[in-house]
Protein backbone atom coordinates (compact mmCIF):
# COMPACT_ATOMS: atom_id res chain seq x y z
CA UNK A 1 0.00 0.00 0.00
CA UNK A 2 1.61 3.03 -1.25
CA UNK A 3 1.45 6.21 0.85
CA UNK A 4 2.24 8.90 -1.79
CA UNK A 5 1.47 8.07 -4.81
CA UNK A 6 2.57 10.74 -8.07
CA UNK A 7 0.74 10.44 -11.27
CA UNK A 8 1.76 11.82 -14.48
CA UNK A 9 2.53 14.87 -12.34
CA UNK A 10 3.86 18.02 -14.78
CA UNK A 11 5.44 21.92 -14.06
CA UNK A 12 6.57 24.18 -16.35
CA UNK A 13 7.63 27.86 -15.20
CA UNK A 14 6.52 30.09 -17.68
CA UNK A 15 7.14 28.12 -20.75
CA UNK A 16 10.14 26.27 -19.76
CA UNK A 17 9.39 22.63 -19.05
CA UNK A 18 10.87 21.77 -15.53
CA UNK A 19 9.12 18.29 -14.62
CA UNK A 20 7.85 16.41 -17.81
CA UNK A 21 6.08 13.40 -16.49
CA UNK A 22 6.74 12.51 -12.74
CA UNK A 23 5.04 8.87 -11.56
CA UNK A 24 5.84 7.59 -8.44
CA UNK A 25 5.19 6.30 -5.34
CA UNK A 26 6.02 6.09 -1.36
CA UNK A 27 5.40 3.09 0.80
CA UNK A 28 4.90 3.36 4.19
CA UNK A 29 7.99 2.63 6.17
CA UNK A 30 9.59 2.93 3.44
CA UNK A 31 13.24 5.09 2.25
CA UNK A 32 12.58 6.77 -1.26
CA UNK A 33 15.39 8.29 -3.12
CA UNK A 34 14.88 10.21 -6.28
CA UNK A 35 18.43 10.88 -7.97
CA UNK A 36 19.20 13.23 -10.83
CA UNK A 37 21.45 15.67 -12.15
CA UNK A 38 22.05 19.39 -10.35
CA UNK A 39 18.78 21.73 -12.01
CA UNK A 40 16.55 18.68 -13.05
CA UNK A 41 13.79 20.13 -10.97
CA UNK A 42 14.10 17.71 -7.52
CA UNK A 43 13.33 20.63 -5.70
CA UNK A 44 10.53 21.81 -7.56
CA UNK A 45 9.29 18.63 -6.86
CA UNK A 46 9.36 19.43 -3.11
CA UNK A 47 7.52 22.77 -4.35
CA UNK A 48 4.39 21.13 -5.52
CA UNK A 49 4.26 18.62 -2.30
CA UNK A 50 4.52 21.06 0.25
CA UNK A 51 2.00 23.38 -1.78
CA UNK A 52 4.54 26.35 -2.17
CA UNK A 53 4.35 26.01 -6.08
CA UNK A 54 1.15 24.07 -8.12
CA UNK A 55 1.52 21.96 -10.97
CA UNK A 56 -0.43 19.33 -13.47
CA UNK A 57 -1.16 16.16 -12.62
CA UNK A 58 -2.81 14.25 -9.92
CA UNK A 59 -1.18 14.00 -6.04
CA UNK A 60 -2.73 11.28 -4.32
CA UNK A 61 -1.42 10.53 0.20
CA UNK A 62 -3.15 7.80 1.66
CA UNK A 63 -5.58 7.39 -1.64
CA UNK A 64 -7.09 10.48 -0.61
CA UNK A 65 -6.08 13.91 -3.02
CA UNK A 66 -3.40 15.55 -1.64
CA UNK A 67 -4.67 19.11 -0.60
CA UNK A 68 -4.07 19.46 2.88
CA UNK A 69 -0.04 19.89 2.35
CA UNK A 70 0.74 20.81 5.72
CA UNK A 71 -0.48 17.93 7.16
CA UNK A 72 1.35 15.02 5.54
CA UNK A 73 5.25 15.96 5.30
CA UNK A 74 7.82 17.28 7.39
CA UNK A 75 9.90 19.27 4.99
CA UNK A 76 14.03 19.36 5.60
CA UNK A 77 15.72 21.89 3.36
CA UNK A 78 18.97 22.13 1.24
CA UNK A 79 20.89 24.01 3.63
CA UNK A 80 19.47 23.75 7.52
CA UNK A 81 17.28 26.50 7.50
CA UNK A 82 18.51 27.02 11.31
CA UNK A 83 17.52 30.70 12.47
CA UNK A 84 20.64 32.37 13.73
CA UNK A 85 18.93 34.40 16.69
CA UNK A 86 17.13 31.40 18.57
CA UNK A 87 18.68 28.86 20.61
CA UNK A 88 18.97 24.92 19.47
CA UNK A 89 16.27 24.34 21.73
CA UNK A 90 13.69 27.15 20.18
CA UNK A 91 15.01 25.80 16.15
CA UNK A 92 14.15 22.42 17.32
CA UNK A 93 10.75 23.11 18.41
CA UNK A 94 9.69 25.67 15.39
CA UNK A 95 7.45 23.54 13.89
CA UNK A 96 5.68 22.18 16.58
CA UNK A 97 4.88 25.99 17.71
CA UNK A 98 3.98 26.45 14.22
CA UNK A 99 1.21 23.96 14.85
CA UNK A 100 0.17 25.79 18.04
CA UNK A 101 1.82 23.28 20.86
CA UNK A 102 3.00 25.55 23.54
CA UNK A 103 6.29 26.64 24.41
CA UNK A 104 6.69 24.12 27.27
CA UNK A 105 5.06 20.90 26.30
CA UNK A 106 6.81 21.45 22.72
CA UNK A 107 10.35 21.75 24.47
CA UNK A 108 9.50 18.83 26.80
CA UNK A 109 8.68 16.37 23.10
CA UNK A 110 12.21 17.77 21.93
CA UNK A 111 14.47 17.17 25.00
CA UNK A 112 14.48 12.98 25.02
CA UNK A 113 15.60 13.14 21.30
CA UNK A 114 18.83 15.16 21.91
CA UNK A 115 20.38 12.10 23.09
CA UNK A 116 19.81 10.29 19.93
CA UNK A 117 20.81 12.84 17.97
CA UNK A 118 24.04 13.79 19.82
CA UNK A 119 23.22 17.11 20.42
CA UNK A 120 23.06 16.60 24.17
CA UNK A 121 24.76 19.92 25.80
CA UNK A 122 24.20 21.92 23.12
CA UNK A 123 20.43 22.74 23.64
CA UNK A 124 21.20 26.68 24.79
CA UNK A 125 23.56 27.10 22.21
CA UNK A 126 23.13 29.15 19.03
CA UNK A 127 23.39 27.63 15.68
CA UNK A 128 26.96 29.46 15.26
CA UNK A 129 28.46 27.59 17.60
CA UNK A 130 27.79 24.32 16.02
CA UNK A 131 29.99 22.77 13.36
CA UNK A 132 28.22 21.58 9.98
CA UNK A 133 27.50 18.20 11.16
CA UNK A 134 25.27 19.11 14.37
CA UNK A 135 23.53 22.08 12.87
CA UNK A 136 22.45 19.10 10.16
CA UNK A 137 21.15 16.77 12.84
CA UNK A 138 19.34 19.90 14.74
CA UNK A 139 17.57 20.35 11.43
CA UNK A 140 16.73 16.62 11.27
CA UNK A 141 15.47 16.94 14.53
CA UNK A 142 13.17 19.87 14.02
CA UNK A 143 11.97 17.89 10.86
CA UNK A 144 10.96 14.66 12.87
CA UNK A 145 9.74 16.06 15.68
CA UNK A 146 6.79 17.37 14.24
CA UNK A 147 5.43 14.00 13.70
CA UNK A 148 4.15 14.10 9.97
CA UNK A 149 3.54 10.83 8.10
CA UNK A 150 5.86 11.78 6.04
CA UNK A 151 9.81 13.57 6.04
CA UNK A 152 11.17 15.29 2.64
CA UNK A 153 14.70 15.65 2.87
CA UNK A 154 16.33 18.04 -0.23
CA UNK A 155 19.71 17.62 -0.57
CA UNK A 156 20.46 17.36 3.21
CA UNK A 157 24.21 16.91 3.26
CA UNK A 158 24.61 18.12 0.10
CA UNK A 159 26.87 21.34 1.81
CA UNK A 160 29.05 19.43 3.89
CA UNK A 161 32.36 18.14 3.69
CA UNK A 162 32.85 14.66 2.62
CA UNK A 163 34.04 13.30 5.57
CA UNK A 164 30.78 14.63 7.57
CA UNK A 165 28.55 13.85 5.31
CA UNK A 166 29.82 10.47 5.20
CA UNK A 167 29.22 10.21 9.00
CA UNK A 168 25.91 11.68 8.70
CA UNK A 169 24.82 8.95 6.01
CA UNK A 170 25.66 6.28 8.47
CA UNK A 171 24.17 8.17 11.53
CA UNK A 172 20.99 8.49 9.02
CA UNK A 173 20.90 5.15 8.46
CA UNK A 174 21.34 3.58 11.66
CA UNK A 175 18.22 6.11 12.85
CA UNK A 176 15.93 5.28 10.03
CA UNK A 177 16.50 1.42 11.30
CA UNK A 178 15.07 2.41 14.38
CA UNK A 179 12.14 4.62 13.52
CA UNK A 180 11.11 3.56 10.17
CA UNK A 181 10.20 6.86 8.80
CA UNK A 182 8.75 6.64 5.84
CA UNK A 183 11.08 9.42 3.25
CA UNK A 184 11.77 10.92 0.17
CA UNK A 185 15.50 12.10 -0.24
CA UNK A 186 16.45 14.06 -2.80
CA UNK A 187 20.05 13.89 -3.74
CA UNK A 188 22.44 13.90 -6.45
CA UNK A 189 24.84 11.30 -4.98
CA UNK A 190 24.33 7.99 -6.14
CA UNK A 191 25.99 6.57 -3.44
CA UNK A 192 24.25 8.38 -0.34
CA UNK A 193 20.97 7.13 -2.38
CA UNK A 194 22.16 3.11 -2.44
CA UNK A 195 23.56 3.56 0.63
CA UNK A 196 19.97 5.03 2.57
CA UNK A 197 16.97 4.37 -0.09
CA UNK A 198 14.84 1.15 -0.73
CA UNK A 199 14.33 2.49 -3.95
CA UNK A 200 15.63 4.81 -6.43
CA UNK A 201 13.80 6.84 -8.82
CA UNK A 202 16.37 8.39 -11.64
CA UNK A 203 15.22 11.30 -13.05
CA UNK A 204 16.47 13.24 -16.42
CA UNK A 205 18.26 16.28 -17.06
CA UNK A 206 15.28 18.89 -17.60
CA UNK A 207 12.30 18.74 -18.35
CA UNK A 208 12.52 15.56 -15.69
CA UNK A 209 11.36 12.51 -16.41
CA UNK A 210 11.50 9.73 -14.19
CA UNK A 211 14.07 7.52 -16.38
CA UNK A 212 14.50 4.41 -14.02
CA UNK A 213 13.29 3.01 -11.22
CA UNK A 214 15.92 0.90 -9.27
CA UNK A 215 15.45 -1.52 -6.14
CA UNK A 216 18.33 -1.81 -3.71
CA UNK A 217 18.36 -4.95 -2.02
CA UNK A 218 21.24 -4.70 -0.02
CA UNK A 219 20.52 -5.78 3.33
CA UNK A 220 20.10 -3.99 6.35
CA UNK A 221 21.98 -2.80 8.66
CA UNK A 222 23.94 -1.24 5.84
CA UNK A 223 27.42 -2.07 5.94
CA UNK A 224 29.64 0.89 5.19
CA UNK A 225 32.06 -0.69 3.13
CA UNK A 226 28.70 -2.14 0.78
CA UNK A 227 29.64 0.82 -1.64
CA UNK A 228 32.71 -1.65 -2.86
CA UNK A 229 30.45 -5.12 -2.78
CA UNK A 230 29.63 -6.64 -6.28
CA UNK A 231 26.35 -5.56 -6.07
CA UNK A 232 26.16 -2.07 -4.85
CA UNK A 233 29.40 -1.41 -7.40
CA UNK A 234 27.06 -2.78 -10.46
CA UNK A 235 24.30 -0.36 -9.22
CA UNK A 236 26.57 2.67 -8.74
CA UNK A 237 27.62 1.64 -12.61
CA UNK A 238 23.99 1.39 -13.75
CA UNK A 239 22.87 4.60 -12.69
CA UNK A 240 25.84 6.07 -13.62
CA UNK A 241 25.82 4.81 -17.08
CA UNK A 242 21.90 6.02 -17.20
CA UNK A 243 23.07 9.65 -15.81
CA UNK A 244 26.11 9.87 -17.74
CA UNK A 245 24.84 8.61 -20.92
CA UNK A 246 21.27 9.85 -21.38
CA UNK A 247 19.07 7.44 -23.93
CA UNK A 248 16.50 9.81 -26.20
CA UNK A 249 13.03 8.93 -24.21
CA UNK A 250 11.28 6.16 -25.57
CA UNK A 251 8.79 6.35 -23.43
CA UNK A 252 7.99 4.50 -19.96
CA UNK A 253 5.27 2.68 -19.07
CA UNK A 254 5.36 1.99 -15.44
CA UNK A 255 1.76 2.65 -14.48
CA UNK B 1 31.35 31.81 34.92
CA UNK B 2 34.83 30.84 36.01
CA UNK B 3 35.33 31.55 32.07
CA UNK B 4 33.98 34.77 32.04
CA UNK B 5 35.37 36.74 35.19
CA UNK B 6 38.96 34.93 33.62
CA UNK B 7 38.34 36.98 30.37
CA UNK B 8 36.94 40.33 31.46
CA UNK B 9 40.72 41.97 32.68
CA UNK B 10 41.55 40.67 29.11
CA UNK B 11 38.23 42.04 27.19
CA UNK B 12 38.64 45.07 29.02
CA UNK B 13 42.63 45.45 28.21
CA UNK B 14 41.45 44.17 24.24
CA UNK B 15 38.99 47.35 24.27
CA UNK B 16 41.65 49.56 25.46
CA UNK B 17 44.47 48.74 22.40
CA UNK B 18 41.77 49.16 19.87
CA UNK B 19 41.06 52.28 21.31
CA UNK B 20 44.25 53.75 21.82
CA UNK B 21 45.05 54.70 17.86
CA UNK B 22 41.19 57.35 18.06
CA UNK B 23 42.48 58.34 21.46
CA UNK B 24 45.79 59.19 20.11
CA UNK B 25 44.79 60.80 16.99
CA UNK B 26 41.77 62.98 18.76
CA UNK B 27 45.04 64.06 21.37
CA UNK B 28 46.82 65.01 18.71
CA UNK B 29 44.76 67.18 16.93
CA UNK B 30 43.47 69.10 20.06
CA UNK B 31 47.64 69.67 21.17
CA UNK B 32 47.82 70.93 17.58
CA UNK B 33 44.87 73.65 17.64
CA UNK B 34 45.95 74.68 21.13
CA UNK B 35 49.31 75.26 20.54
CA UNK B 36 48.38 76.86 16.79
CA UNK B 37 45.55 79.17 18.77
CA UNK B 38 48.17 80.39 21.86
CA UNK B 39 51.21 80.64 19.34
CA UNK B 40 50.08 82.15 16.12
CA UNK B 41 48.94 85.40 16.80
CA UNK B 42 44.87 84.95 15.49
CA UNK B 43 42.53 86.39 18.00
CA UNK B 44 40.41 84.00 20.41
CA UNK B 45 37.09 85.74 18.84
CA UNK B 46 38.41 84.05 15.28
CA UNK B 47 39.92 80.96 17.02
CA UNK B 48 39.51 79.98 20.38
CA UNK B 49 41.70 77.56 22.26
CA UNK B 50 40.28 74.04 23.47
CA UNK B 51 41.17 74.80 26.83
CA UNK B 52 39.11 78.34 26.36
CA UNK B 53 36.31 76.24 25.02
CA UNK B 54 36.45 73.71 27.72
CA UNK B 55 36.81 76.47 30.34
CA UNK B 56 33.86 78.42 28.99
CA UNK B 57 31.74 75.54 28.84
CA UNK B 58 32.02 75.07 32.63
CA UNK B 59 31.67 78.88 33.03
CA UNK B 60 28.14 78.67 30.87
CA UNK B 61 27.39 75.28 31.69
CA UNK B 62 23.92 76.30 33.35
CA UNK B 63 23.07 77.69 29.71
CA UNK B 64 24.21 74.91 28.04
CA UNK B 65 22.12 72.14 29.80
CA UNK B 66 19.28 74.30 29.58
CA UNK B 67 19.62 75.09 25.57
CA UNK B 68 20.69 71.11 25.19
CA UNK B 69 17.47 69.52 27.15
CA UNK B 70 14.80 71.21 24.59
CA UNK B 71 17.79 69.54 21.60
CA UNK B 72 17.61 66.26 23.16
CA UNK B 73 13.40 66.48 23.95
CA UNK B 74 13.26 66.93 20.02
CA UNK B 75 15.63 64.32 19.21
CA UNK B 76 14.39 61.52 21.02
CA UNK B 77 10.86 62.46 20.40
CA UNK B 78 11.47 63.17 16.41
CA UNK B 79 13.37 59.92 16.07
CA UNK B 80 10.51 58.15 18.27
CA UNK B 81 7.49 59.12 15.71
CA UNK B 82 9.63 58.52 13.04
CA UNK B 83 10.70 55.19 14.10
CA UNK B 84 7.07 53.95 14.97
CA UNK B 85 5.54 55.19 11.35
CA UNK B 86 8.96 53.94 9.66
CA UNK B 87 7.93 50.47 11.56
CA UNK B 88 4.62 50.97 10.67
CA UNK B 89 5.08 51.65 6.54
CA UNK B 90 7.46 48.72 6.59
CA UNK B 91 4.54 46.17 7.63
CA UNK B 92 2.36 47.94 5.49
CA UNK B 93 4.99 47.46 2.29
CA UNK B 94 6.02 44.00 3.11
CA UNK B 95 2.07 42.51 2.87
CA UNK B 96 1.20 44.83 -0.08
CA UNK B 97 4.15 45.55 -2.71
CA UNK B 98 1.97 47.75 -4.90
CA UNK B 99 2.38 50.78 -1.99
CA UNK B 100 5.87 50.42 -2.22
CA UNK B 101 5.64 51.64 -5.65
CA UNK B 102 3.11 54.21 -4.68
CA UNK B 103 5.16 55.60 -1.56
CA UNK B 104 8.75 54.93 -2.44
CA UNK B 105 8.62 58.21 -4.71
CA UNK B 106 7.19 60.25 -2.27
CA UNK B 107 9.72 59.85 0.52
CA UNK B 108 12.51 59.75 -2.08
CA UNK B 109 11.55 63.42 -3.01
CA UNK B 110 11.31 63.99 0.32
CA UNK B 111 15.11 62.89 1.04
CA UNK B 112 16.10 65.51 -1.78
CA UNK B 113 14.48 68.34 0.01
CA UNK B 114 17.29 71.19 1.02
CA UNK B 115 16.84 71.23 5.06
CA UNK B 116 18.23 74.96 4.92
CA UNK B 117 15.27 75.68 2.70
CA UNK B 118 12.93 73.33 4.13
CA UNK B 119 13.87 74.24 7.94
CA UNK B 120 12.78 78.15 7.84
CA UNK B 121 9.48 76.80 5.79
CA UNK B 122 8.02 74.56 8.82
CA UNK B 123 8.97 76.68 11.43
CA UNK B 124 6.94 79.23 9.63
CA UNK B 125 4.06 77.00 9.29
CA UNK B 126 4.24 75.17 12.84
CA UNK B 127 5.59 78.18 14.67
CA UNK B 128 8.33 77.66 17.36
CA UNK B 129 7.38 75.32 19.68
CA UNK B 130 8.53 71.62 19.77
CA UNK B 131 5.93 70.44 16.15
CA UNK B 132 8.37 71.41 13.70
CA UNK B 133 11.46 69.73 15.45
CA UNK B 134 10.08 66.84 15.69
CA UNK B 135 8.42 67.11 12.19
CA UNK B 136 12.12 67.92 10.55
CA UNK B 137 13.89 65.27 12.73
CA UNK B 138 11.21 62.75 11.37
CA UNK B 139 11.89 63.99 8.16
CA UNK B 140 15.74 63.43 7.75
CA UNK B 141 15.17 60.10 9.97
CA UNK B 142 12.39 58.45 8.85
CA UNK B 143 13.07 57.24 5.22
CA UNK B 144 16.53 56.03 6.13
CA UNK B 145 14.45 53.55 8.59
CA UNK B 146 12.27 52.56 6.30
CA UNK B 147 14.31 51.51 4.00
CA UNK B 148 16.77 49.41 6.49
CA UNK B 149 13.83 47.67 7.84
CA UNK B 150 12.08 46.63 4.67
CA UNK B 151 15.83 45.83 3.11
CA UNK B 152 15.93 43.72 5.89
CA UNK B 153 12.70 41.75 5.67
CA UNK B 154 13.61 41.04 1.94
CA UNK B 155 17.18 39.68 3.61
CA UNK B 156 15.59 36.45 5.05
CA UNK B 157 16.57 33.33 3.91
CA UNK B 158 14.49 31.97 1.38
CA UNK B 159 14.33 28.63 2.53
CA UNK B 160 13.85 29.60 6.17
CA UNK B 161 10.10 31.05 4.59
CA UNK B 162 9.69 27.92 2.62
CA UNK B 163 10.42 25.45 5.74
CA UNK B 164 8.18 27.68 7.77
CA UNK B 165 5.30 27.64 4.73
CA UNK B 166 5.64 24.06 4.42
CA UNK B 167 4.97 23.66 8.74
CA UNK B 168 2.07 25.52 8.12
CA UNK B 169 2.23 28.59 8.79
CA UNK B 170 0.32 31.64 7.50
CA UNK B 171 2.05 34.99 6.16
CA UNK B 172 1.85 36.53 9.14
CA UNK B 173 3.36 33.91 11.14
CA UNK B 174 6.35 33.58 8.87
CA UNK B 175 7.03 37.35 8.91
CA UNK B 176 7.28 37.72 13.06
CA UNK B 177 8.77 34.04 13.43
CA UNK B 178 11.35 34.66 10.46
CA UNK B 179 11.16 38.29 8.56
CA UNK B 180 11.48 40.48 11.72
CA UNK B 181 13.84 38.74 13.44
CA UNK B 182 16.09 38.92 10.06
CA UNK B 183 15.31 42.37 9.94
CA UNK B 184 17.48 43.33 12.97
CA UNK B 185 21.19 43.62 11.90
CA UNK B 186 20.08 46.11 8.99
CA UNK B 187 17.57 48.00 11.34
CA UNK B 188 20.09 48.64 13.44
CA UNK B 189 22.60 50.05 10.98
CA UNK B 190 19.97 51.82 9.82
CA UNK B 191 18.98 53.23 13.49
CA UNK B 192 22.93 53.84 14.27
CA UNK B 193 22.99 56.03 10.87
CA UNK B 194 19.56 57.75 11.52
CA UNK B 195 20.81 58.65 15.32
CA UNK B 196 23.37 61.04 13.76
CA UNK B 197 21.08 62.46 11.45
CA UNK B 198 18.57 63.08 14.20
CA UNK B 199 20.61 65.25 16.35
CA UNK B 200 22.02 67.27 13.53
CA UNK B 201 17.60 67.62 11.91
CA UNK B 202 17.01 68.95 15.62
CA UNK B 203 19.42 71.41 15.41
CA UNK B 204 19.02 72.61 12.17
CA UNK B 205 15.20 73.34 13.11
CA UNK B 206 16.34 75.13 16.22
CA UNK B 207 18.75 77.39 14.11
CA UNK B 208 15.64 78.12 12.09
CA UNK B 209 13.66 79.73 14.75
CA UNK B 210 13.19 78.32 18.81
CA UNK B 211 13.31 79.74 21.96
CA UNK B 212 15.61 77.68 23.43
CA UNK B 213 17.98 74.82 22.35
CA UNK B 214 21.50 74.09 20.61
CA UNK B 215 20.55 75.76 17.63
CA UNK B 216 19.72 78.75 18.77
CA UNK B 217 21.95 79.12 20.93
CA UNK B 218 24.73 78.22 18.48
CA UNK B 219 23.09 81.32 16.47
CA UNK B 220 22.94 84.08 19.49
CA UNK B 221 26.53 82.73 20.50
CA UNK B 222 27.99 83.67 16.79
CA UNK B 223 25.60 86.50 16.72
CA UNK B 224 27.80 88.08 19.74
CA UNK B 225 31.35 87.29 18.42
CA UNK B 226 31.97 84.28 20.90
CA UNK B 227 32.75 81.23 19.02
CA UNK B 228 33.97 79.96 22.22
CA UNK B 229 30.45 79.21 22.44
CA UNK B 230 29.73 77.92 19.39
CA UNK B 231 32.37 75.36 19.87
CA UNK B 232 31.00 74.79 23.38
CA UNK B 233 27.52 74.11 21.99
CA UNK B 234 28.97 72.00 19.40
CA UNK B 235 30.65 70.17 21.95
CA UNK B 236 27.46 69.50 23.80
CA UNK B 237 25.84 67.72 20.54
CA UNK B 238 29.02 65.86 19.94
CA UNK B 239 28.54 64.48 23.00
CA UNK B 240 24.95 63.94 22.88
CA UNK B 241 25.20 62.25 19.41
CA UNK B 242 28.26 59.52 20.48
CA UNK B 243 26.23 59.01 23.62
CA UNK B 244 22.93 58.20 21.47
CA UNK B 245 25.09 56.46 19.13
CA UNK B 246 26.93 54.13 21.91
CA UNK B 247 23.24 53.27 23.49
CA UNK B 248 22.30 51.92 19.82
CA UNK B 249 25.59 49.78 19.58
CA UNK B 250 24.38 48.54 23.50
CA UNK B 251 20.78 47.88 22.41
CA UNK B 252 22.01 45.73 19.43
CA UNK B 253 24.44 43.49 21.92
CA UNK B 254 21.40 43.09 24.02
CA UNK B 255 18.92 42.49 21.65
CA UNK B 256 21.19 39.88 19.41
CA UNK B 257 23.27 37.66 21.35
CA UNK B 258 24.22 35.15 18.69
CA UNK B 259 25.75 37.68 16.72
CA UNK B 260 28.79 38.29 19.72
CA UNK B 261 28.64 34.14 20.32
CA UNK B 262 28.93 33.36 16.61
CA UNK B 263 32.25 35.75 16.21
CA UNK B 264 33.83 34.44 19.35
CA UNK B 265 36.25 31.30 19.44
CA UNK B 266 34.62 28.82 21.32
CA UNK B 267 36.78 25.87 20.72
CA UNK B 268 33.93 23.92 18.94
CA UNK B 269 34.80 25.49 15.49
CA UNK B 270 32.34 26.95 13.12
CA UNK B 271 32.53 24.21 10.62
CA UNK B 272 32.82 20.34 9.98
Amino acid sequence: MSRLELRHVRKAFGGLDVLADISLSVGAGEFVSILGPSGAGKSTLFQLLTGAEHGAGEMFFDGAPLDDHGRHFAFMPQRDALMPWRRIIDNTTLGLEVQGVGRKAARARVAPLFAEFGLVGFERHFPAQLSGGMRQRAALLRTVVQERDMLLLDEPFGALDALTRAALQRWLEQMWRHHRWTALLITHDVREALYLSDRIYVLSARPARIVREIKVPLPRPRDPTAAAAPLASALEAEILDILLNPQPFKGHDDD
Amino acid sequence: MLASSSTRPRRVAGFLAKSAPAVISVGLLLVTWELYANHSGIKPTILPAPSRVLEQAILNRGALIDNAIPTIRATLLGFACSLSAAFVFSVLVDFFQPLRRALFPVFIVSQTLPLVAIAPLVVLWFGFGLAPKILLVALVTFFPMLVALVQGYEATEAEIGQMLRAMGAGRWRVFVLARLPSALPYFFAGLRISITYAVVGAIFAEYAGAAKGLGIYMLNAKNNFRPDLVLAAVAVSAVLTLVLFGLTVLLQRIAMPWERVGREPSGKGRRG
